[in-house]
């Protein structure tokens, strides 16, 4: 047995790679600007009793109606002659501790609902819920009044009504996010660890969740203070003398002719402290989703950015075949690092051919998959350097329509999860009608007989009654082969499928490789097939490439690389593979893992590794040798090679 | 023999699984009519013995991990029993789940969605020790030490978030997790399903060392018959939520009676092996509310009979040259 012991790597910690929450934050110059403004407004309405402010409750009739910048008086005086300065700050201060305190109760009580309904579920989320819906079934300022209208009016009692319409958002919310949480597997790790039902939703769901609360809050404070401000504009919240923002506005609207100022100075304290706080609250949203966690600032493109800088473009091979891919680099730049994915790939693929690309996850085939037709998210990724030729053409110096044009038509992809290639609200008649649709000038009923011919073609039984079903009525491996219809509406010269059969069944596997390999040879469509199983591409390619951290280590014919490889790595991938009436071949793993691609090692990126290593492997650039027309092999001291050391 | 002793064999039983039955669904709608119910699992009747591994395969929702979950006491079953060593074990699980728990481990498909993103690996591996022991502090920190030697993973990984480990490793944190309260059995979910075959081979000779130090008893599901094959004494087939084929690994694969266990096998594929069997298109599973009343695999079988679409084979209908090899089938394969 290997004692591998795994240990840590040796990179240095690097915590300022990825940008931290503050930063993330500070980028976004609205947030910053929302949370500038919110904490000016705070700290001003914190301050309040230490300003030298005018007492705001104290009337002067003998000062009434003063206008703004009048002596003594900075924002003027209301009708009863108070000092609206002091009353705005005052009010302030009221509207804030209110709105906060009852978003604070809302998402206390809202978020408990929501975790003991998503996590207990069945008859105590029913329960629950239908109580829920009871309060969402009023519209929100109704119930509002009505409970106002009961505990009578008076600011606490406008806060627990706020609130108290408030927590069906926050329980929905929750409860959603639970749900899917405890179905997870590390739920029921927990419950095996021994942990009684509230320690696993309060210690392992809950720091699940919290940052979804965050979020809710954040954006629900704004509207809350709005909310308690309508109220009091209408009398039900603060009871004179007492000022808040919503009552103040309600004292200046019998005289806004007169005297605006008395409603415009609270309007716009109001306008501008809801505006800071949602400013605000859209940030900490940002930051806190994950999606933007990666280290990514802006939003995605929709095709790979292609900075291929000075360097000349490299001709095509001059091999002929449908495409043609030339030293393709694609990189990955986050926080401070560019990570390598695909570090120099040559590949060709003639029509009708099936080219595979194995290796280890992580090790770039994926990535070259998607480089090709600029499917890579950019940012974080670019296209460094390189080309990629169909049928002559620049792949990465066409326009962003021909791209698009030439994506699903002459450029076809086939993925691992056919459920994220399908979308789950239209049927499988529907989608394929569209694949087809935004190709072809067709009428309806060639569309809709195309598409019963493509079903039938991948073999599915039944084809004109299965254009009515939804993907989630079909099983995993009727999915992929819908998928693979899609793929194919167009007549694709090349259908790239990236892991297409990794998780299926062997019995479906198997249909679905013999149905790719049919349409091949009848369609001469050339396929660039994407695997981790070597056994899988003995069944279908006539070629290989094996890759290893971004490169390409050893090419050729599927035969000639299994029976003899001549690449330490891939005899190593090769042995480990366990084989049907052979239980004993389980030998060697392969020790340690693959370099992380943003710190290559100079020389072979498989030498810490390698059973043959030897000190010249660690430096200079190991090029691929190709020995003869379509064998090549990335290594100084290759194994079966004949003559060679 | 009938059909509650066809998965019956000598040996000291650990575990015992009779007639068991989960039903999904079939409760009462508002409005009087039934709702709809699925056999998960039917007729289920196998056992394992002290210190074997039992593979057990299958398709996807064949009924391996409902089992796993039944056997586990993630899940109880709707008929039949459970014995664990003489206990019964569903009643265990009902009145004591942590004393099952120490007992009877689980390590799931997915080893990086079985650890909690928010918590680091000593949290995690020390909850089991907290719970299911009665370890003090010092005990505690010696035993983690422990469990990490064991599965080879330096201590350094204590304090750090799932998130920074490859599958690999989340496995190995995940096979720590499942040893931290010494239990005798442990079910193994397709625990290298979701790895590369170089961590593949990695992890489950790690499997095999630690069965031999613990004195462990393994139940290791899969699809793969290439992987269940090199680590099984004995092998369920499922099919359908109902055995297929039992018997000794070496017989199931030398020799298979049932055509489904043979169609599984043609189906692997393997370097080297170009002529994958491929079956029509039309081949699906049945539907599982509406089951066929004879035998589940007749729409797939190139051996059925009218006697197959009308009667249901017992699970022993078929018998090997082992006498502990079985199968549900009315026209077993010939012995090769
Ligand atoms: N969207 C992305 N953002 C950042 N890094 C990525 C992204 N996609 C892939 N990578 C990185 O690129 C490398 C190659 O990944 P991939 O092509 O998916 O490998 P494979 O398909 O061989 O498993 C990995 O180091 C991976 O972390
Ligand atoms: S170049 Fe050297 S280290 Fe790399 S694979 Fe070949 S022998 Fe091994
Ligand atoms: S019982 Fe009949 S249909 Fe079922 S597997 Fe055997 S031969 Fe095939
Ligand atoms: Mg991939």
């Amino acid at each position: 047995m290997t004692d591998t012991t795994q240990t840590v790597e040796m990179k240095p910690k690097r915590t300022s790679a990825r940008p931290g929450t503050l930063a993330l934050l500070l980028n976004n110059s609205l947030a910053t600007g929302g949370l500038i403004v919110l904490v000016a407004i705070c700290l001003i309405a914190l301050a309040a009793p230490l300003l030298p402010l005018a007492d705001p409750d104290v009337t002067a009739p003998v000062d009434r109606l003063q206008p703004v910048f009048s002596d003594g008086h900075l924002l003027g005086t209301d009708h009863l002659g108070r000092d609206l300065l002091s009353r705005l700050i005052w009010g302030t201060r009221v509207s804030l501790a209110v709105g906060l305190s009852a978003t604070v109760i809302a998402a206390f009580f809202g978020s408990l609902l929501g975790l003991v309904a998503g996590y207990a579920g069945g008859r105590v989320d029913t329960l629950i819920m239908r109580g829920i819906d009871m309060v969402m079934a009023f519209p929100y300022i109704l119930l509002a009044l009505a409970i106002v209208a009961v505990l009578g009016p008076g600011l606490l009692n406008a806060l627990y009504a706020i609130a108290l319409v408030n927590i069906p958002f926050f329980a929905r919310n929750i409860r959603g996010i639970t749900l899917g949480l405890s179905r997870r597997e590390f739920v029921d790790a927990a419950r095996l660890s021994g942990k009684s039902p509230a320690q696993i939703l309060f210690l392992e769901i809950l720091p699940n969740v919290l940052p979804v609360i965050v979020i809710t809050m954040s954006t629900t404070v704004g509207w809350m203070i709005l909310e308690t401000a309508g109220l009091s504009f209408l009398g039900l919240g603060a009871q004179p003398p007492q000022a808040d923002l919503g009552s103040m506005l309600g004292e200046g609207r019998k005289i806004l002719f007169t005297a605006p100022h008395v409603s415009v100075i609270p309007g716009l304290m109001i306008f501008a402290l809801v505006m800071s706080i949602n400013l605000f609250g859209d940030g900490v949203r940002d930051v806190l989703d994950p999606r933007l966690r990666a280290g990514s600032l802006t939003r995605p493109v929709a095709r790979t950015a292609v900075e291929r800088g000075d360097a000349p473009v490299p001709p095509p091979s001059g091999k002929g075949g449908v495409l043609d891919v030339r030293d393709m680099r694609t990189e990955f730049e986050i926080g401070g690092s560019v990570y390598k994915a695909v570090g120099g790939v040559d590949l060709t693929l003639a029509a009708g051919e099936c080219l595979g690309i194995v290796g280890e996850s992580g090790s770039g085939k994926s990535v070259t998959a998607m480089s090709i037709m600029g499917l890579v998210p950019t940012p974080p990724g670019r296209i460094a350097g390189g080309a990629a030729y169909l049928d002559g053409e620049d792949l990465f110096a066409v326009s962003d329509r021909r791209i698009r044009k030439l994506r699903g038509s002459a450029v076809a992809y086939v993925f691992q999860d056919p459920l994220s290639t399908l979308h789950p609200l239209f049927t499988v008649g529907d989608q394929l009608r569209e694949a087809i649709g935004t190709h072809q000038p067709l009428s309806a009923a060639e569309v809709k007989a195309r598409a019963i011919e493509l079903l039938s073609l991948v073999r599915i039984p039944n084809a004109k009654e299965r254009l009515s079903a939804y993907p989630h009525e079909l099983s995993g491996g009727m999915r992929q082969r819908v998928c693979i219809a899609m793929a194919l509406a167009n007549d694709a010269k090349v259908l790239i499928a990236d892991e297409p059969t990794t998780a299926l069944d062997v019995t479906v596997q198997s249909q679905i490789l013999t149905l790719m390999n049919g349409l091949r040879r009848d369609r001469n469509a050339a396929i660039l097939f994407i695997t981790h199983d070597f056994g899988v591409v003995s069944a279908i390619c006539d070629r290989v490439a094996v890759m290893y951290a971004g490169r390409i280590v050893e090419t050729g014919r599927t035969n000639e690389v299994l029976a003899s490889p001549q690449h330490p790595y891939t005899a190593k991938l090769i042995e480990c593979v366990p084989v049907l009436g052979e239980p004993e071949r389980r030998l060697d793993a392969i020790e340690g893992r693959p370099p992380v691609v943003n710190n290559l090692p100079d020389g072979c990126a498989f030498a810490d590794r390698c059973g043959r290593v030897r000190p010249e492997c660690r430096s200079g650039e190991i090029a691929l040798v190709i020995s003869r027309e379509d064998r090549g092999v990335r290594c100084l001291y290759p194994l079966n090679t004949e003559g060679a050391a | 023999m009938n059909e509650l002793h066809a998965g019956k064999s000598g040996g000291d039983t650990l575990l015992d699984i009779e007639n068991v039955e989960r039903i999904f669904g079939g409760g009462r709608k508002l409005f009087g009519g039934k709702m709809p119910a699925v056999h998960a699992v039917q007729g289920l009747t196998l056992n394992v013995r002290r210190g074997e591994t039992l593979g057990v395969v299958g398709e996807s929702g064949c009924g391996k991990s409902t089992l796993a979950r039944l056997v586990v006491g993630l899940d109880l079953p709707t008929a039949g029993t459970i014995t664990f060593d003489g206990e019964d074990l569903t009643a265990l699980a009902r009145r004591n789940r942590n004393a099952l728990a120490r007992k009877v481990q689980y390590v799931f498909q997915d080893p990086v969605a079985s650890l909690n993103p928010r918590k680091t690996i000593r949290t995690i591996l020390e909850a089991p020790l907290k719970h299911l022991t009665d370890l003090d502090a010092r005990g505690r920190e010696r035993r983690l030490e422990e469990l990490l030697e064991a599965v080879n993973l330096a201590p350094e990984f204590l304090e750090r978030y799932p998130h920074e480990f490859s599958g690999g490793q989340a496995q190995r944190i995940g096979i720590a997790r499942a040893l931290a309260a010494g239990p005798e059995l442990i079910v193994l979910d397709e625990p290298v399903s979701a790895l590369d075959v170089s961590v593949q081979a990695q992890v489950l000779n790690l499997l095999d060392a630690l069965k031999e130090k613990f004195g462990l008893t393994y139940i290791f599901i899969s699809h793969d018959l290439s992987v269940v094959e090199s680590v099984s004494n004995r092998v369920a087939v499922m099919y359908f939520g109902r055995m297929a084929e039992l018997g000794p690994a070496k017989e199931i694969f030398k020799h298979p009676l049932h055509p489904y266990t043979d169609l599984l096998m043609r189906s692997a594929p393997a370097p080297g092996r170009h002529d994958l069997l491929s079956e029509d298109a039309a081949a699906e599973l049945p539907d599982p509310y509406n089951p066929p009343p004879g035998c589940a695999f007749a729409a797939r079988c190139p051996r059925k009979s009218d006697l197959c679409l009308s009667a249901r084979p017992a699970p022993d209908a078929a018998r090997g040259q082992d006498e502990n090899h079985f199968a549900a089938c009315h026209h077993p394969l010939p012995r090769a």
